[in-house]
């Protein structure tokens, strides 16, 4: 691909992300109603999807408004931080064979970089706020991600291994034979649950917990900027649906149909599982949490690094 | 001291008391009816029921009355056993079995004793299945409403109206069931104080009859400690107020004071301030001679202008509080400020003031009078002139009952033994006056002297006292052994007291008194005077004035000569200060007059700019009462539009005027402060009740009862955003139900209300012991000398005024004496405004012996002409009064241009239109008034 | 430990299932719902079965308001009868709780099955006697308060309500 088309092809993946995203806040609603026996958005448009665009008309048009208090640079910079740090996260993405922006041969470590700095827009944001809300959510979220960073890492470490290879193609390309859900099926479940947790989504949501802290570091947000913060969290989802499938779900591969087309399925049903989580799964305490990442998750991805090394090892010597 | 056990808990209990009011000064919660802390224990209604044991081993016990039960070492009872609790439940069953389903539309519901002890004991379900008895109503005035179907028989009412306010028309009738308190016909109850009926009645049978057309529940009224303004004894009240209307008056304990009970005066007469005639808006007379209204700032700034441009004269009022005249004092300088008194007033309180100063004898508080065991009253009529003192005396008279049960050792309130014991013996009390007093029931003997006589009758008594000579001459000479009998009877006496007063206008009676208590002093008695002033603040005013201040007519010349132009008149309807034509040249004199007033009236009328002040029920003020006691009361609500408490536009204007002195002054309090260091013999009004930055347990006294209703609606007709609760920055109250209600000091109580105790019976929550002084100490702050502290100096009476020349009928000139004749309803200003105490009040009169009106040819009901065209008077024949004087209705409409001891020809009036007699269907009966 | 996710597992498994039943909800403005009688709307005054006004203005549901959003003022009429002279129910503080149809002695006070109470202006929700009285007797159609209370009025002299033995004359000597 030349470089024109690399750009042309980033942004067509940003209008696609940030597009899919801002469906994805009226698509959710109407899972979660189905889920909990009512109907969701259903009044605008066909099946209310012009719910998304009523909303979008509102909180464009709401007062942009930074309260006098806060550390105005700051205020306005940490909202603008997560959307780049996701959409960053999706250039390393293989959406088909052939369909990627970057081929890195890091494409991992550069998807768990991005990912990472997005904890620096909920800091900032919970600290320039000067709201103690807003400052416990903000530190709740930086020893929330900072915990499960740990693992999140190590939890795709045995699917490095069994590919031998950082780059995101060649880990799709290395599950021909077996999506490593299979082999990979802790790695799997930690990622996951630390993947839930890196986007704060339900049931990880604690850094905006409604019901003790208002909600959080975007107390203080309104209209753009907190549509901002929104947009960050969906496309959070996104990419870690994107992601999961990549790793253990084999991405594009599949028989009859086209690579992209059963990437998009994939990740289609992904999102779907997360919203059934934060349709089923309450919100654990705040220090039950700490202790899930520090005292289980952790546990078991070095069990899970364990095993693959063993059995790796093993393989190579028969 | 006894220690007696309840459930198993020992209690170290004062001795000398029933188990009743014990378990109550504990704070345990034991039913009861019949027995109330004024009045003793007759164990009526059986209520209050405990088990007793003999000992530890007795496990049946025996039932008894707690009320008839004296404490006594070691024993054993039981308040919350089953049996004892079963017993008082099936009490209120049966008290209950007739009682009417009507508590919504009662007026005592949610202040219901009844319904409180119903509550308490658990009743719920009425087993019996026959039919309710019913009774009739009676109409008992415009005051009483009468329900009896409401009835538990506790007798509390002829206990109270009979046997301790000496009425005689209401009393139990009829026997078994048919049992029916009422009058023995329908008609007004005749008591002076047949208010206090609406709080010794335990249920609804005797309500507020003011109150019952305009009810709010007591839950929905904002109270504030007052001060009674009817009369000079300054009984302690609590006027309750919603939607910007007084509803009632309510009685605040003082145990000093007035105790349990107030006089109608007190009770019903403050409906004024709901008056129609209630000035809203500043008035400035125009050219043309109507008024415009202005507002506070313009009217301010008129004031102030006209007051520093003239040559300002004002005239206070013994009517307004001590701050404000001294305020006013302060704004024109003392030597021409006027007390505000009729010139003949004037001298009157200011020597009241002079002789209880100088007096040896105590100056008594309202409880002490009841402690006295002789009483010589001279010439007062005290029930007409300050009502709760005679209530006072009445129980006084008791005191001789009380030694013989001391005798026999029973227990001051055992009162139905006590009763009997006692019979018709009472301790001596002798009257001396014009005519006939409500009191002379219980005197010893009542003499009907002309003033002179009654002042040598004193002089007689005092001499007879200290061992000298009669002067002869002076005391006709049927007295003579009169005065030696009642010279040895106070003489004998522990507590003897002397009681004159201002009513009837005679100064020779006022040194008299004092001669005779001096007198006892000398013979080592405790002996004690009382000198009844006429408002609420003469006392003070006299004491604010002192003797050198100049009176209405002294004000007058100067303003004639040129030195004073502008009159400042403060809350002062100078028509009641003197004739039509003296105040009218008075108001003439001046060139500016404004007049600070609540009312319209005759001098506001007469202003160049008349200021609406707000009325007591509006605004904080400090007054003197007769015993020298200084006492605060506090706003109930907020004046309306632009109506200021009196001291607000006084400060207001000398701030205006930027006068030095007003410079450190900010508060009400910093007034009453300035005012103590200025004045010394007002040095103590700052201990009458705490400044603003009191807080109970750092919070303020609610004015509000915590289940204040409505607060949301009930201005949400004007407006539906609720505006912030107005702050007071005056005063240590509130005007919200927030705060703290309890242990305050006794002049800061609002309102009695405690846990399962809604009604006025919760008061001995706020009591040290059931019936004792307030927990936080009593109201008020005494001026004057309790102990005795004079030398007697000035009271010795220097010249001896030469009899009178024989005014009695023999003269000729036919002359007769005027001497006042003050009725509790009607003699003084503000009470007859009082819608429902205008319906008691008599026309204008004036009271005749039988000789002297034959004389005249006149009966009674027709006219008679004073003086040459003073005023033309019904006449009423009343043979106790003494001949060649006439009794006329002081204070009445009519009657301003008489003056007391004035000698005046009486003719009878050709052209008098006969008063029709009143019948029943005047009164409304059967239109449903009465039914109510 | 495992229990525990067995128990999440679980949750999100009946989660799932909800995907084939049926929404509660109601299309409210299109569809209405059925409001059971005693459903705690829009209050009203109502009449006792002869036509009379039931309030006696006694206060007790204003002292059981929560929000203290009743006032009144208690005035007698000639017949004798209590009533009020304003009621007046600011309806943007009511809660709708219903604690003062309980305190009613006299059922006068009853909340129906309205809630369509929207107004853009908030002292139109402030509702006076006049928009509370309605003609009938609401819910509760026998009860006449006077009929049982002891307190005689025109028409029903002492002795003749419900339960009650006519007048005791006082002056009779029988037992």
């Amino acid at each position: 691909m030349s470089e024109l088309d690399t750009i042309g092809f980033g942004l067509v993946i940003i209008a696609a992300a940030v597009g899919g995203a801002a469906f994805l806040t009226w698509f959710e609603r109407r899972l979660l109603g189905v889920w909990q026996d009512r109907y969701g958005p259903n009044r605008l448009g066909p099946f209310g999807v012009l719910q998304v665009l009523a909303d979008m008309i509102k909180l464009l048009t709401k007062h942009d408004w930074v309260p006098p208090f806060a550390d105005r640079a700051v205020f306005i910079f940490a909202p603008t931080a997560i959307v780049v740090a996701m959409l960053l996260g999706f250039a390393v993405v293989p959406f088909g064979p052939e369909l990627y922006i970057l081929d890195l041969n890091i494409g991992l470590l550069f998807f768990l970089g991005m990912t990472s700095l997005a904890v620096y827009s909920v800091l900032l944001g919970g600290l320039a706020s000067n709201n103690k809300y807003a400052l416990l959510g903000g530190l709740r979220s930086a020893a929330q991600m900072v915990s499960y960073e740990v693992f999140m890492g190590l939890s795709l470490m045995g699917v490095v291994m069994l590919t031998g290879s950082f780059s995101l193609r060649a880990i799709v390309e290395a599950q021909r034979d077996l999506w490593f859900c299979i082999p990979q099926f802790l790695g799997l479940f930690t990622f996951l649950i630390a993947g839930i947790a890196e986007s704060h989504r339900l049931p990880f949501d604690l850094p905006e917990a409604e019901h003790e802290l208002t909600a959080g570091f975007h107390t203080e947000y309104g209209g753009m900027k907190f549509a901002m913060f929104m947009l960050g969290e969906y496309l959070g989802l996104l990419l870690i649906s994107c992601m999961i499938a990549t790793l253990f779900f084999g991405g594009w591969l599949g028989p009859w149909l086209p690579p992209v087309v059963w990437f998009g399925l994939k990740v289609f049903i992904l999102i779907c599982f997360f919203i059934l989580l934060r349709a089923a799964i309450p919100r654990p305490r705040y220090d039950q949490l700490m202790a899930l990442g520090w005292k289980v998750m952790l546990p078991l991805t070095l069990l899970n690094l364990l095993l693959t090394g063993a059995i790796a090892l093993l393989m190579e010597g028969a | 001291m006894p220690v007696i056990t309840i459930d198993g808990v020992s209690y170290e209990v004062e001795s000398g008391r029933n188990l009743l009011e014990t378990c109550l000064s504990l704070g345990l919660d034991l039913p009861y009816f019949c027995w109330h802390p004024a009045m003793g224990s007759i164990g009526a209604c059986r209520q209050c029921a405990l088990v007793q044991y003999q000992n530890a081993e007795d496990t049946r016990g025996r039932i008894v009355m707690a009320c008839m039960t004296p404490v006594s070492d070691g024993a054993l009872f039981s308040l919350a056993g089953d049996k004892a609790r079963h017993f008082r439940e099936a009490i209120v069953e049966s008290l209950m079995l007739n009682h009417p389903h009507d508590c919504p539309v009662c007026a005592e519901g949610g202040e219901c004793h009844l319904q409180d002890m119903t509550v308490m004991v658990g009743h719920r379900d009425r087993h019996y299945r026959g039919r309710k008895n019913t009774h009739r109503n009676q109409y008992l005035g415009p005051l009483i409403n009468h329900e009896m179907n409401r009835c538990i028989t506790c007798y509390r009412c002829t206990r109270y109206y009979r046997d301790y306010a000496g009425g005689t028309d209401l009393a139990a009738m009829a026997a078994h069931d048919h049992i029916y308190f009422g009058r023995h016909q329908e008609g007004v109850l005749q008591s002076e104080f047949a208010g206090n009926l609406v709080e010794v009645c335990p249920t609804g049978v005797f309500t507020d009859k003011t109150l019952v057309h305009d009810y709010t529940r007591k839950w929905d009224l904002q109270s504030a400690p007052s001060v009674c303004t009817g009369c000079g004894v300054g009984c302690n009240t609590m006027p309750g107020e919603r939607y910007g209307r007084l509803k009632r008056v309510h009685n605040r304990f003082n145990a000093e004071v007035n105790g349990y009970f107030l006089c109608d005066r007190g009770r019903f007469g403050a409906a004024f301030v709901n008056s129609g005639s209630a000035l809203e808006y500043p008035g400035l007379r125009e050219a043309d001679g109507r008024y415009r209204a202005l507002d506070h700032h313009e009217a301010l700034h008129r004031m102030a202008a006209t007051c520093a441009s003239g040559k300002c004269a004002a005239i206070g009022s013994p009517r307004a509080s001590v701050e404000a005249n001294f305020l006013l004092r302060e704004l024109v300088a003392p030597e021409n400020f006027a007390p505000g008194f009729s010139d003949a007033e004037q001298g009157l309180v200011s020597l009241a003031l002079t002789l209880q100063l100088a007096s040896r004898a105590g100056i008594p508080s309202i409880r002490s009078i009841e402690s006295a065991d002789a009483v010589l009253v001279l010439g007062e009529d005290v029930t007409n002139t300050a009502p709760r003192i005679a209530l006072a005396l009445r129980q006084s008279v008791r005191n001789k009952a009380y030694e013989l049960a001391a005798g026999l050792r029973l227990e001051p309130w055992q009162d139905a033994a006590i009763r009997n014991l006692a019979q018709d013996q009472r301790s001596p009390m002798f009257i001396a006056t014009v005519a006939d007093t409500p009191l002379d029931d219980v005197a010893a003997k009542r003499f009907s002297l002309a003033p002179d006589d009654i002042a040598a009758l004193g002089r007689a008594v005092a001499a007879t006292i200290s061992g000298k000579p009669l002067p002869s001459g002076v005391l006709p000479e049927h007295l003579h052994s009169e005065a030696r009998m009642i010279a040895e009877t106070l003489a004998g006496a522990q507590r003897p007291l002397v009681i004159a007063g201002t009513g009837c206008g005679s100064s020779a009676i006022l040194q008299a008194a004092a001669d005779v208590a001096n007198a006892l002093c000398d013979n080592a008695r405790k002996a004690m005077i009382c000198l009844c002033v006429p408002e609420a603040n003469s006392l003070g005013q006299a004491m604010l004035c002192g003797t050198q201040a100049p009176d209405l007519a002294a004000l007058q010349r100067r303003a004639e000569a040129g030195e004073l132009d502008t009159l400042i008149v403060l809350e002062n309807d100078l028509y009641r200060r003197g004739g039509q034509a003296q105040i009218d040249g008075l108001l003439a004199a001046f060139r500016e007059v404004i007049v600070m007033d609540g009312l319209d009236n005759r001098t506001t009328s007469a202003a160049t700019l008349a200021l609406p002040a707000a009325n007591f029920a509006e605004s904080e003020g400090t007054l003197v009462s007769l015993e020298g006691r200084a006492q605060r009361y506090f706003p109930v609500f907020q004046p309306r539009e632009e109506r200021r408490p009196s001291w607000v536009w006084l400060l207001a204007c000398m701030k205006e005027m930027e006068l030095p002195e007003c410079h450190s002054m900010h508060h009400f309090d910093d007034i009453t402060r300035i005012c103590a260091a200025r004045i010394p013999a007002l040095a103590g009004i700052t201990a009458a009740a705490p400044d603003l930055h009191y807080l109970n347990l750092g919070v303020k006294i609610p004015r509000q009862p915590p289940r204040y209703s409505g607060r949301t609606a009930m201005r949400a007709n004007i407006s539906v955003h609720e505006p912030k609760q107005r702050e007071d920055e005056e005063t240590p109250l509130a005007f919200t139900m927030e705060g703290l209600n309890r242990s305050q000091p006794g002049a800061l109580l609002p309102w009695v209300w405690a846990p399962g105790w809604n009604s006025n019976q919760s008061l001995h929550k706020f009591q040290t012991r059931a019936g004792g002084p307030l927990k936080g100490g009593t109201a008020g702050a005494r001026l004057l000398p309790t102990g005795g502290g004079g030398n007697g100096n000035a009271a010795t009476s220097q010249a001896q005024p030469a009899r009178a020349e024989s005014t009695a009928g023999t003269t000729t000139g036919q002359r007769w004496q005027l001497v006042p004749r003050p009725r509790i309803f009607g003699s003084d200003e503000l009470s007859a405004l009082s819608p429902a105490l205008a319906e008691l009040i008599v026309p204008g009169f004036i009271e005749l012996c039988t000789a002297d009106a034959a004389s005249l040819g006149v009966k009674d009901g027709d006219g008679v002409d004073v003086g040459d065209g003073l005023a033309t008077l019904e006449v009423r024949v009343n043979d106790s009064m003494v001949a060649g004087c006439a009794g006329y209705s002081a204070g009445f409409s009519g009657t301003g241009e008489l003056a007391a001891l004035a000698q005046v020809t009486l003719r009878r009036a050709d052209a008098w239109q006969r008063a029709p007699e009143l019948i029943g269907s005047d009164r409304g009966i059967g239109s449903g008034g009465g039914h109510v | 430990m495992l229990n525990s996710l067995t128990s999440q597992l679980r949750t999100i498994w009946t989660i799932l299932q909800h995907s084939f039943t049926k929404a509660e909800t109601v299309q409210y403005p299109e569809e209405k719902p059925y409001l059971a009688p005693r459903y705690r709307g829009r209050i009203v005054l109502t009449k006792d079965p002869d036509g009379e006004e039931r309030c006696v203005a006694c206060n007790l549901c204003a002292v059981a308001c929560p929000v203290d959003c009743i006032a009144l003022q208690q005035g007698v009429k000639d017949d004798g009868r209590w009533y009020p002279e304003f009621f007046r129910i600011n309806f943007s503080r009511c809660i709708m709780c219903g604690m003062c149809e309980e305190a009613c002695p006299t059922n006068a006070i009853q909340l129906t099955p309205d809630f369509e109470m929207c107004e853009y202006d908030r002292s139109n929700m402030v509702y006076e006697k006049e928009h509370l009285q309605i003609e009938g007797t609401g819910k509760y159609h026998d009860y006449n308060f006077y009929r049982v209370s002891g307190l005689a009025i025109e028409g029903k002299d002492k002795g003749e309500a419900q339960n009650e033995a006519p007048p005791i004359d006082v002056k009779s000597l029988l037992p």
